[in-house]
C-alpha cells in the first residue's frame, strides 16, 4: 500500500486515562492520535500505520445504553475513515470484553472494515462474540499487554492487506468455532489412509473436525396433574399440509410450519403429507399418525386425560437442518407456548 | 429444539428413534420410537395395533411429563 | 484368485454408425443404446440419450445415479452382478474399464435428494464427474406406478446402458492393467499394520438403498465382500441420500479408499479385509449391525481401520458406534465424514458425537451455498431445483443464477474421499 493505513483504538475509561470505576459511565468521546497503550501498539504498527484517533467510552456506560452507544461510538469510528479497528484488549475484564466485541462487530459488519480486539478466553464477551469477532487469546491480566499487542497488530495487519490467514493457533485468535470448506492437497481417502498410520504408529494427528462437547439443560420440573395442562405437538418428521403451502424445504430447513389443528380431529393422507427428504416418505404419506399422533392425542383429550391439545402444530424437517436453525425455531415457538399458556411439549422425530 | 424449549420453562418430551442423537444433543426426557420413516406406526400391524402401538408411546410420554428427573433419561 | 483390471482410455464419445471403440473414442450406436437400455421394460415410456461433455455449458439435473462402462472378459459372472448379469460370484479374472466416461440417469424426479451437475462454471469444481464425458440418458416413465418402481426401473435401465457400453471395451487392448491379488491367497505374516475398511452402505428404503449382488442391505448381516467383487460391480446405488453425499455406483465401482489401501497394500501397510455393513432405520438394528461388525473386525485382528459413510443425520449414530465399539477394542478407526455447519458454518456438524471418535477426515460443509452461474443448456429439468435437498424454492434469480447448497451438487462431499473438499475451524 502507498498511503500509511489508518487506525483508529477502542480503549475504556480506565485505559483511555479518564478515571477508574467512578468513570464508567463516560459516555463515548474521542481524543486524536494515541492514548494509553495506544503508544505500544503505534510502535509495533511501525511505519506501515498510524493511530489517527482513540474513541474512548466508559464500561458501564456502554453496556447499560447498548445500541445508543454502539450508535455514537461507531459515529465517532467514522469520523476518522480509518481502515481498521483495534479494540482493547480487554483480558478478563467482562464489561469492557463485552464492550470491545460488540465494537468490533458493529464496525466491522457496517464500515467493511477489519477490527480485531483481545480477551482472556474466559472472559464472557468471547462466548457472545468469538463467531463474528477476531479475538486474539490474551493472558488474564494486562501483565499480557506486550504479547496481546504484538498478535492483534501482527493480525490486523495481515487482515487490512488482504493477506491469507493461518490456522487460528497460528495467529494466535481464538477459534470462532465457524467450519471453512477449502481444497486439501489430496483427496480424503487418501488423508484418512495416512491419519491412519499415523494413529496407529503412535504418532501425532489432527482430527479434521474434533467432537464437540454439548451444554446440558436442567429438565424441567415434572407436572403434577395432567389433567390441566394444554399440550403442542411439534414434528421435525415434515408433516405438512398437502401442497407444502409454506414450502419447508426436504432438508436443511430454513423455516417452519405452523398449522391450525382446532377442527381436526385426525390427519387423512388426502390432507397431508411429509416434506421430510431424509427417509422413505412411503408410510409417513400413508398415514401422517406415524409421525405426527393426533389420533390419540385427541382421544386422550376427549378422555380428559390432557385438558386440550394447543390449537396449532408446528412442523419442520430434522434433515440437515442446522442446529442454529433449530435452536431459532424453538426460540419462536417458545414466545407462542408461553403466550398461551402452553405447558407441555411432545416433539416428535423421525 | 427440545433443549431450548425447556430452557424456556416449557416441559418437553422428545420421541424418537436415534435416541443416541437425542442424548447428545442434550434433550431430557427421551422415549425410544419405533424406526425413522414411521416412529409412531408399523407398516407391518392392522391399524388398530397400529393405533394401540401409538397410544402406548404417547402415553409413555405423558408418564415421562410426571416423572422428576435427576438428568437425562430414556423411558 | 486375482483380478486384471485392464483400463481403456476413452478421450472423445461421438454417435456413430455402430457401438465401438476407436482410437480412444467410443462411438455409439444411438438407436442401439437406447434399445438396449430400455431393455423391454414396459414401465420406461420414453429415453432420450444425450451427451455432456467436460467444459461445456452444461447443467444436467436431476441425477439419479452415475455408472462407469465396464465389462468382464474373463472370469465367473458379468458385470453388476444380480441386476443385469447372473448371480454367480465375480472378482476374478479379467475385467475392462472405460475408463474417462459415464453413464448418468436423468428424468423426472423420484425423490427429493436427487443432483445436479455443471460441467463448466464454479460449480463444476466440486465433482469429478464433471470432467468425465457423460452420456446422460433421459428416461421418463409410466404414470400411475409407485415410486419404487420408479427408482427401480431406472437403475436397471443405467446398468444395463453401462454394460452395454462396456461391452464396446471386450477386445480392446488396454493402455494398462492394474493386478489385485485376492485377500484371500495372501499371507497374513506381514509385519507391517494391519488394516481393514469397514464400508457403511444405507439400506433405509425408498431411494435410501443399496445392493449387493442385486439384493437390498436392509437385512444385511456385516460380512466380508472382496475388494475385486467392488470393482466387478457387487455393490450398486439404489439411494439418493443427498447428491453431495451418496455413493454412486460409480463411486462404488472406483472406491478411492479400496484404490488407496490396495497401492499401499505391502508397501507401508497390510490391506487385510474389506467388511460392508449397513445402516439400518431402528436403533436396534444399528446397535446390532455395529457390534457385528466391530466382533468381525476383532476377528480379523487387525491394527486399524478405516470407516467411511453414506448419507448424514441417522447415520452419523451408525458411524459414531462404529468408531466406539471398534476403539474400545483397542482397534485404531479413522472415519471419513461430511459436515452439515448450517450455511455460515457456525452449526455443529454432525447429528451424534462420541469421545472416541478422535480421527476423523472431514470432506466438506455440505450446507455451504454456492451461487451458480446461468449454464447455456440444460439437460432434465432446471425447475426442480427448489424441490431437491439444498435447493430453496427462490433457488432461482431472473437470469437464470441460482443459488443452492453444495449439498445439491452431486458427489461434492463424498464420504468414500473421492474428492479434494475438506473444511477446517476458522
Amino acid at each position: 500500500m502507498d498511503r500509511k493505513l489508518k487506525v483508529v483504538h477502542y480503549l475504556n475509561q480506565f485505559f483511555g486515562q479518564i478515571g477508574g470505576e467512578e468513570k464508567a459511565d463516560t459516555a463515548p468521546l474521542k481524543k486524536d492520535g494515541t492514548v494509553g497503550p495506544g503508544l505500544l501498539f503505534q510502535q509495533l504498527l511501525g511505519q506501515e500505520a498510524e493511530i489517527v484517533g482513540t474513541v474512548i467510552c466508559g464500561d458501564n456506560h456502554f453496556n447499560e445504553n447498548l445500541e445508543t452507544a454502539k450508535e455514537a461510538v461507531l459515529e465517532l469510528v467514522k469520523g476518522y475513515r480509518p481502515d481498521l479497528l483495534l479494540a482493547g484488549p480487554a483480558f478478563n475484564a467482562g464489561r469492557y470484553g463485552t464492550a470491545c466485541g460488540a465494537v468490533c462487530e458493529e464496525v466491522a459488519g457496517r464500515l467493511a472494515i477489519p477490527a480485531v480486539t483481545g480477551m482472556f478466553p474466559e472472559n464472557p464477551g468471547v462466548d457472545l462474540y468469538k463467531k463474528s469477532v477476531y479475538i486474539i487469546e490474551t493472558k488474564p491480566s494486562s501483565m499480557g499487554m506486550k504479547d496481546a499487542a504484538q498478535q492483534m497488530v501482527g493480525l490486523a495487519l495481515k487482515l487490512a492487506k488482504g493477506e491469507s490467514l493461518g490456522s487460528p493457533a497460528e495467529e494466535g485468535y481464538i477459534a470462532r468455532g465457524v467450519r471453512k470448506n477449502y481444497f486439501a492437497k489430496e483427496r480424503g481417502a487418501t488423508r484418512a489412509v495416512d491419519m491412519l498410520l499415523s494413529k496407529m504408529k503412535g504418532e501425532p494427528f489432527v482430527t479434521e473436525y474434533p467432537m464437540p462437547v454439548f451444554d446440558r439443560v436442567e429438565p424441567s420440573p415434572p407436572i403434577e396433574d395432567l389433567s390441566q395442562i394444554t399440550l403442542a405437538l411439534i414434528t421435525s418428521g415434515g408433516i405438512v399440509p398437502k401442497g407444502n403451502p409454506d414450502h419447508v424445504e426436504s432438508s436443511s430447513a430454513s423455516k417452519y410450519g405452523k398449522y391450525d389443528i382446532q377442527t381436526a380431529e385426525a390427519l387423512s393422507p388426502e390432507t397431508y403429507e411429509t416434506t421430510h427428504g431424509g427417509y422413505d416418505p412411503t408410510y409417513a404419506n400413508q398415514d401422517p399418525h406415524r409421525v405426527l399422533p393426533l389420533d390419540v392425542i385427541r382421544d386422550l383429550e376427549r378422555e380428559g386425560v390432557i385438558r386440550d391439545i394447543y390449537p396449532y402444530y408446528y412442523a419442520t424437517v430434522g434433515n440437515g437442518t442446522s442446529v442454529a436453525n433449530a435452536k431459532k425455531f424453538a426460540q419462536e415457538i417458545a414466545k407462542d407456548l408461553l403466550r398461551d399458556g402452553v405447558q407441555a411439549v411432545i416433539i416428535s422425530s423421525t | 429444539m427440545a433443549k431450548e424449549l425447556e430452557k424456556a420453562g416449557i416441559l418437553t418430551v422428545h420421541i424418537c428413534t436415534i435416541v443416541p442423537i437425542s442424548k447428545t444433543v442434550g434433550a431430557n426426557r427421551i422415549i425410544p420410537a419405533v424406526a425413522i420413516p414411521h416412529p409412531l406406526g408399523d407398516p407391518t400391524k392392522t391399524k388398530a395395533q397400529e393405533k394401540a402401538l401409538r397410544r402406548t408411546l404417547v402415553e409413555k410420554a405423558l408418564e415421562a411429563m410426571q416423572t422428576k428427573l435427576e438428568g437425562q433419561t430414556v423411558f | 484368485m486375482a483380478l486384471e483390471l485392464g483400463r481403456i482410455p476413452i478421450e472423445g464419445i461421438r454417435w456413430g454408425r455402430a457401438t465401438r471403440i476407436e482410437e480412444k473414442v467410443l462411438l455409439i450406436h444411438r438407436e442401439e443404446l437406447i434399445e438396449r437400455t430400455w431393455g423391454g421394460d414396459s414401465r420406461i415410456t420414453s429415453l432420450d440419450a444425450d451427451l455432456a461433455m467436460p467444459g461445456e455449458s452444461v447443467r444436467i439435473i436431476p441425477i439419479k445415479d452415475v455408472i462407469q462402462p465396464r465389462v468382464k472378459v474373463e472370469g465367473g459372472g458379468g458385470i453388476f452382478p444380480g441386476l443385469v448379469s447372473g448371480k454367480e460370484k465375480v472378482g476374478n479374472g479379467r475385467t475392462h474399464v472405460l475408463e474417462g466416461c459415464s453413464v448418468m440417469t436423468v428424468g423426472r424426479i423420484v425423490g427429493f435428494q436427487e443432483g445436479m451437475l455443471d460441467m463448466a462454471g464454479p460449480g463444476a469444481r466440486y465433482s469429478s464427474f464433471s470432467k468425465l464425458l457423460n452420456v446422460v440418458l433421459v428416461i421418463d416413465v409410466k404414470k400411475g406406478i409407485t415410486q419404487q418402481e420408479h427408482e427401480e426401473a431406472l437403475r436397471l435401465a443405467g446398468l444395463r446402458a453401462a454394460a452395454y457400453l462396456g461391452e464396446a471395451g471386450r477386445s480392446i487392448t488396454p493402455a494398462e492393467i492394474d493386478h489385485f491379488e485376492s485377500l484371500e491367497s495372501r499371507s497374513t505374516k506381514s509385519s507391517l499394520p494391519k488394516v481393514a475398511y469397514v464400508y457403511m452402505l444405507l439400506s433405509q428404503g425408498l431411494l435410501h438403498d443399496t445392493y449387493i449382488y442385486g439384493q437390498d442391505l436392509k437385512a444385511l448381516q456385516p460380512m466380508l465382500i472382496l475388494p475385486t467383487e467392488v470393482m466387478d460391480g457387487a455393490v450398486v446405488s439404489g439411494n439418493c441420500v443427498s447428491a453431495c453425499d451418496k455413493n454412486t455406483t460409480y463411486h462404488h465401482l472406483n472406491n478411492p479408499i479400496i484404490e488407496e489401501l490396495s497401492k499401499r497394500d505391502g508397501v507401508d501397510l497390510h490391506f487385510a479385509a474389506v467388511v460392508v455393513t449397513n445402516a439400518n432405520v431402528t436403533l436396534l438394528d444399528k446397535e446390532q449391525s455395529s457390534s457385528y461388525t466391530a466382533k468381525l473386525v476383532e476377528q480379523l485382528d487387525v491394527d486399524g481401520v478405516i470407516i467411511s459413510k453414506e448419507g448424514f443425520g441417522n447415520p452419523d449414530a451408525d458411524a459414531m458406534m462404529n468408531c466406539a465399539k471398534i476403539e474400545e477394542r483397542g482397534i485404531s478407526t479413522v472415519l471419513i465424514t461430511d459436515e452439515f455447519a448450517g450455511a455460515d458454518g457456525g452449526s455443529q456438524s454432525l447429528a451424534d458425537a462420541h469421545p472416541r471418535a478422535n480421527a476423523l477426515v472431514s470432506v466438506g460443509n455440505a450446507n455451504t451455498p454456492i451461487t451458480l452461474p446461468p449454464m447455456e443448456r440444460v439437460i432434465g429439468d432446471v425447475q426442480i431445483l427448489g424441490r431437491l435437498a439444498g435447493g430453496h424454492p427462490d433457488s432461482h434469480s431472473e437470469d437464470g443464477e441460482i443459488t443452492v447448497e453444495l449439498q445439491v451438487i452431486l458427489g461434492a462431499t463424498n464420504e468414500l474421499g473421492f474428492e479434494a473438499l475438506s473444511s477446517k475451524e476458522i
